[in-house]
C-alpha cells in the first residue's frame, strides 16, 4: 500500500461519551497515534457514522481505520470497509463494561481506554491488506474414495450441483457393506415395519449418471497438492494408472465388523451357529427370508447378544457403543419372528437414538420380540443347538437360555488409514533416544493399515485420527472437518453410525467438500477462520530451516522443499499462526497478523513507574473462547482489574515467545495467556495450538531466570466459552498476586 | 393343585409370556414394557410390594409363573393410577395387575391370607347376600380376620368409637343378626347371575 493514511474513529455511544474523555482519546491517537484524521461520533455504528468513516476512506485517502468503539465482535456489519485495514479498540465490552463507574476508577478507567487506542493504532500500523496467492484456481471435480452408501451419496450429491466426480472403490463392485442387506429399517414413517433394501437403485443411479465417473478395483496411489489442486493417481489392479485433478477429497471408506474370533468366551469362531451380525444379514438374504443353522436346518431360536466385544474396558475390546447394533438387532430379530421361530435380544442398555428408533424399538416388542436386560458371560455348544448363559439385570440372578444361533452384536472398526502422528512422534523419540518409547510405537507403526490416501504431507500419509482410529477432529465444535483441510471424511470412517446416519453424514461432507474449492478458488480460509484471506508467508533470508513450522502446524499444511524450507500450501493453511508462534527467528508472518502487530500493540502501552502502584498485566487471549468470554464478562458486567490489557491472539498457538520477553522487558508486571482446554479432550480450535503454547510456555521460566523474575508472572491458562466470571476472577488474583510480590523492575 | 391350574401348566408349558397374553386382563400389554422402572418408582406402595411391577413383567417374560401368580405384589395395588399416568410406553400397569390378581385367584395361586384378597371375599359375600353392604357385619369379620383374641383386641381397642358411634345413632348392634336387606333380593340375585354368565365368556373368549 502506498501512503499510509490512518484515521481514528472514537464513538461516544453506549455510554462511553460518559464514562470516559473522548477528545482525549481523539488527541492520544493523534499525537501517539499518528493517526492523521481522528474524529469523535456520538453514535458511531449508526448510518451517520458509518458514511463519515467511508467518506473519510473515499475523499481523504485514509487507508488503516482505527475504530474505539465496541469489542472487534460486535457490529462487525457496520464496521466494514472494503480495501481497508481494520483494527479495534474495545472500549465498552472492554473497559466501561467491567469498571465500576464511581469517582475514583474514572481515572483508572480512562487510562484503560487511552491504552486501548494506543494500541489500536500500533496495530493498524504494521497491518497490511491481505491478498490471496491465487496458487490454486476453481476446480469444481471431487475424488470420492469408497463406493459405500456414503461415498455413492455423496457422489450423487455432488452430481446434482453440477460438480464432477471420480469415485474410487477398491473392490469390484459398489453398495458396500448396505448392499449385503436384506431388509432395512425405514427412513421415513412409519417406522414400526421392515422396509426394502434399496441400495441397488442407488447403484444403478450412480451408474447412469454424466457427471460420475466410477473406478472400480481401484486404491489411491498418490495425493499431492492442496485444496483446489490436488492431483490423484489412481491405479487399478491390473496394473493401469491415471491422475486426476480434483479440488478436494472425501473419503468414505467404511468400516470392518470387530473381529469375533476375539470374543472365544461367547463361541466367536467355535460354532459356526455363532455369527455376526453381517454374517446373519447375509445367511438371512441368500436364504430369501429363511433363518437356517449350517447345517441347513431352520433354526426357531435366535439369540442376539449386544455390546459383544464393545462398550468394554477389557483390552482388545472396543470402548465405544457403535451406534446402531441396537437398532440392527431388533430389526434381524425380527426376521426371525416373521420366518416363525423366536428371538430374545440380551441388552444392556437398548439404545435406539432418535424418535423414529423409539417406533423401531417399539415395533420389534409389538412383533414378539423378547428383550431381556442382562450381560451375557458365556455361550456353549449343548447338544446340538446352544447355551447362552447371563446374568438377567432385572432380576438379579444367573439364568440360561437355549438357542440354535447366536447373533453377536460385535460393533464398528472403521477403516480408516494409519496415523501419521505415530510415525511423525516414532521420529521424535527415536531423536530423542527414548528406547521403550521407540519400541512401542514400532509395535503400532508395524500394525498399521496401509495407507488410503498416499498422502505427499510433510505429516504422513492419512487423515489424523481423533479416537479409536475414527478420523474426526472435533465431534461438537466442527464435525465434518478433519486435521487435513478439503479432505472431509464421511460415514463410520468418521464415527460409528448406521447407514441413515452416513446417507446424513456424507451429504454435510459434500457440501463441506464443495465450499472447499471455491473457498480455495478465492484464497479464503475452512472453519474456524472461515473467510479469512490472510495467510502465512515467510522471509526466505531469515529463515535456519529449523522445520518447527512444519512439524507444528496442526493441520500438515506445510511441506518442505529440497533444501528444508518451508512451502506454504495457502489453501491447506487456517490460518491459526501456530507456525509463527514456533518461529524461532521470527520470519513468518500473515499480512494483518504478525510478530509486530501484537508486539507493537503490547509496546504501546503506557507504562507506569515503578512506585506509581499501577501494575501492568498483559493478557493475550485466544479469540475464539477466551477474548468472548472476556467480553460476556463485560456484557454481564463483571468487574476486573483496570491494570489489565487484553490483546486477542487466533490461537495461542501463535504465541511467539518474543512476546512475553518483549513484555517483561518493558516492565509488565504480570502476563497471562488464556487458551481452549488442551489434551485429550481439546477443546482448541486449531486442535494442537492450545497444547503446543502450554509446552512453549513450560520452558519460559529460563528467561525469567535470566531476568531475576518471579516464575509466578508468567501464567497460562485453559479457560472455557463458558468462563466468563471465572476468568475476570483469574484477572483479579493475578493484580493480587503482583501486589504480593511486588512490581516490575523493568519500568523505564 | 385346582385343575384348572393344572390345565394351564399342560397348555402353555414354559411360556408363560404366552399364557399372561391368553388369560390375562391387558396381558398382551406385557411385552411392551421397557423396562425403564418409571412405575415402580411412581408407586406409593412401592417399597411394600415384594416384585415392584417392573419386576413382575421381567418375571413374566423370564417365565417365573408360580413366584408371579402366588406372589402378594399385585394385591398391593391401591389403583392410585399414577403408574398408568406415567408409563412412557402406556401400558395400562394398575389393569395388569388387577388382572393378575385376578387370574391368580382363578387358578387358586393367590397367597392365603393376604389382607386384601381377604377383604375382597368379605365384601364381595356381604354384597351378595343382602343387596347392599352390611357395614356392621363387614367390621366383625374385618375384626376377627387373624383369630379370635386378635379379634377381641381389635374390638377393644376401637370400643369408644363404637360406643360413640352407637350413640348417635350411627351403628345399631341388631343389624348384627340378619340386618336389613335392599328391597328385591332377587332381582340382584339374577343380575349377579347374569354378569357372571357374561365373565365366564368373557375368560373363554379372552382365553382363545
Amino acid at each position: 500500500m502506498a501512503d499510509m493514511k490512518i484515521g481514528a474513529y472514537i464513538c461516544q455511544g453506549c455510554g462511553i461519551g460518559d464514562r470516559v474523555d473522548t477528545a482525549q482519546l481523539a488527541s492520544v491517537a493523534k499525537r501517539e497515534g499518528k493517526a492523521a484524521i481522528a474524529k469523535e461520533h456520538e453514535f458511531l455504528c449508526n448510518a451517520e457514522g458509518v458514511k463519515m468513516i467511508q467518506d473519510d476512506i473515499a475523499n481523504e485517502g485514509v487507508n488503516h481505520v482505527v475504530i474505539a468503539a465496541c469489542s472487534r465482535r460486535a457490529k462487525t456489519e457496520a464496521f466494514s470497509f472494503d480495501g481497508v485495514c481494520i483494527s479495534r479498540a474495545n472500549l465498552r465490552e472492554g473497559v466501561i463494561w467491567v469498571r465500576p463507574d464511581t469517582d475514583e476508577a474514572r481515572e483508572t478507567t480512562q487510562e484503560m481506554a487511552d491504552d486501548y487506542v494506543r494500541m489500536a493504532c500500533a496495530e493498524t500500523k504494521y497491518q497490511k491488506m491481505p491478498e490471496a496467492s491465487g496458487e490454486q484456481g476453481l476446480t469444481r471435480h471431487l475424488l470420492i474414495v469408497g463406493g459405500g452408501i456414503s461415498g455413492m451419496t455423496a457422489a450423487l450429491e455432488a452430481a446434482k450441483t453440477g460438480y464432477k466426480v471420480d469415485l474410487v472403490e477398491k473392490t469390484g463392485k459398489l453398495g458396500g457393506v448396505a448392499a449385503e442387506m436384506f431388509k432395512k429399517y425405514p427412513d421415513k414413517a412409519p417406522y414400526n415395519v421392515l422396509a426394502d433394501n434399496t441400495t441397488s437403485a442407488m447403484i444403478e443411479a450412480v451408474n447412469a449418471n454424466g457427471n460420475i465417473t466410477v473406478h472400480l478395483n481401484t486404491s489411491v496411489t498418490k495425493t499431492e497438492g492442496a485444496p483446489g489442486r490436488f492431483t490423484v493417481s489412481l491405479a487399478t489392479e491390473s496394473g493401469a494408472s491415471k491422475d486426476v485433478v480434483v479440488g478436494a477429497i472425501i473419503q468414505a471408506t467404511g468400516f470392518t465388523q470387530y473381529d469375533m474370533g476375539k470374543l472365544p468366551e461367547l463361541g466367536g469362531g467355535k460354532s459356526p451357529d455363532v455369527m455376526d451380525q453381517l454374517a446373519f444379514e447375509k445367511m438371512v438374504k441368500a436364504n430369501g427370508g429363511a433363518i437356517k443353522k449350517a447345517d441347513g436346518s431352520e433354526a426357531k431360536n435366535v439369540v442376539f447378544v449386544q455390546c459383544a466385544g464393545q462398550r468394554s474396558e477389557q483390552p482388545g475390546h472396543l470402548p465405544y457403543c457403535s451406534g446402531h447394533c441396537c437398532m440392527t438387532s431388533i430389526k434381524q430379530a425380527r426376521y426371525v419372528k416373521e420366518a416363525g421361530g423366536d428371538a430374545t435380544v440380551i441388552f444392556d442398555d437398548l439404545r435406539t437414538p432418535g424418535a423414529d428408533g423409539e417406533d423401531v424399538y417399539r415395533g420389534g416388542q409389538e412383533a414378539g420380540v423378547a428383550f431381556s436386560k442382562g450381560k451375557v458371560s458365556s455361550v456353549e455348544a449343548a447338544g446340538k443347538g446352544l447355551k447362552v448363559n447371563y446374568t438377567d439385570k432385572i432380576l438379579a440372578e444367573d439364568s440360561t437360555i437355549d438357542a440354535d444361533i447366536v447373533v453377536l452384536a460385535t460393533g464398528m472398526v472403521p477403516n480408516s488409514g494409519p496415523n501419521p502422528y505415530v510415525k511423525l512422534d516414532l521420529e521424535m523419540a527415536e531423536k530423542d533416544g527414548n528406547a521403550d518409547l521407540v519400541a512401542k510405537l514400532k509395535a503400532e507403526v508395524e500394525k498399521a493399515p496401509p495407507s488410503i490416501l498416499n498422502l505427499m504431507y510433510r505429516q504422513g500419509t492419512d487423515v489424523p485420527h481423533l479416537k479409536h482410529g475414527f478420523t474426526d477432529s472435533h465431534f461438537i465444535c466442527f464435525p465434518y472437518e478433519t486435521r487435513r483441510t478439503g479432505i472431509y471424511t464421511a460415514g463410520p470412517v468418521r464415527r460409528p453410525m448406521d447407514a441413515h446416519q452416513a446417507i446424513e453424514d456424507a451429504t454435510g461432507a459434500t457440501l463441506k467438500a464443495i465450499q472447499a474449492c471455491e473457498n480455495a478458488a478465492i484464497g479464503r480460509a475452512a472453519h474456524p477462520r472461515s473467510g479469512d484471506l490472510s495467510f502465512p508467508s515467510f522471509r526466505k533470508e531469515g529463515c535456519t530451516q529449523c522445520k518447527r513450522c512444519t512439524v507444528e502446524c496442526p493441520f500438515g499444511a506445510i511441506n518442505e522443499d529440497e533444501k528444508g524450507y518451508p512451502q506454504y500450501n495457502e489453501a491447506r493453511c487456517r490460518r491459526c499462526g501456530t507456525c509463527m508462534g514456533a518461529c524461532p527467528v521470527r520470519v513468518i508472518s500473515f499480512e494483518n497478523y504478525s510478530v509486530e502487530t501484537v508486539g507493537q500493540q503490547l509496546k504501546a502501552v503506557d507504562m507506569p513507574d515503578e512506585f506509581s502502584e499501577k501494575p501492568r498485566l498483559l493478557v493475550l487471549a485466544c479469540e475464539n473462547d477466551a477474548y468472548p468470554a472476556l467480553d460476556m464478562a463485560g456484557m454481564t458486567r463483571q468487574e476486573y482489574s483496570a491494570f489489565a490489557r487484553i490483546i486477542p491472539v487466533r490461537c495461542l498457538g501463535s504465541v511467539n515467545t518474543i512476546w512475553i520477553t518483549d513484555a517483561l522487558n518493558s516492565g509488565y508486571d504480570g502476563v497471562m495467556l488464556m487458551g481452549c482446554q488442551k489434551g485429550d479432550n481439546y477443546q482448541c480450535h486449531f486442535v494442537k495450538g492450545s497444547e503446543i503454547a502450554h509446552i512453549r510456555m513450560s520452558k519460559i521460566d529460563d528467561t525469567l531466570t535470566q531476568l531475576n523474575l518471579e516464575k509466578e508472572r508468567v501464567q497460562t491458562y485453559e479457560v472455557s466459552i463458558a468462563d466468563i466470571q471465572r476468568i475476570p476472577q483469574i484477572i483479579n488474583d493475578m493484580e493480587k498476586l503482583i501486589g504480593e510480590i511486588g512490581m516490575s523492575p523493568f519500568k523505564f | 393343585m385346582s385343575d384348572m391350574n393344572q390345565a394351564m401348566v399342560q397348555k402353555y408349558r414354559s411360556n408363560f409370556l404366552k399364557e399372561v397374553e391368553a388369560n390375562v386382563e391387558e396381558g398382551t400389554w406385557v411385552k411392551m414394557c421397557m423396562q425403564c422402572g418409571v412405575c415402580s418408582g411412581s408407586c406409593p406402595l412401592g417399597p411394600h410390594w415384594e416384585h415392584p411391577q417392573q419386576e413382575l413383567f421381567m418375571m413374566i417374560r423370564a417365565g417365573k409363573r408360580e413366584e408371579v401368580l402366588s406372589s402378594s405384589s399385585m394385591w398391593m395395588c391401591t389403583s392410585c393410577y399414577n403408574c398408568i399416568a406415567r408409563c412412557p410406553r402406556g401400558l395400562p400397569i394398575t389393569h395388569i395387575m388387577h388382572g393378575l390378581a385376578s387370574y391368580a385367584k382363578r387358578l387358586g395361586l393367590a397367597p392365603k391370607n393376604q389382607p386384601t384378597s381377604k377383604f375382597g371375599d368379605i365384601f364381595w359375600d356381604s354384597i351378595a347376600k343382602n343387596g347392599r353392604v352390611n357395614e356392621l357385619k363387614i367390621g366383625v369379620s374385618l375384626y376377627f380376620m387373624n383369630g379370635f383374641s386378635q379379634g377381641i383386641k381389635n374390638a377393644l381397642a376401637s370400643r369408644e368409637l363404637g360406643m360413640a358411634m352407637m350413640k348417635t345413632k350411627r351403628m345399631s348392634p341388631t343389624e348384627y343378626f340378619g340386618g336389613h336387606k335392599c328391597k328385591d333380593l332377587s332381582g340382584i340375585a339374577k343380575m349377579l347371575k347374569k354378569a357372571k354368565e357374561f365373565e365366564a365368556e368373557h375368560i373363554t373368549k379372552f382365553g382363545e
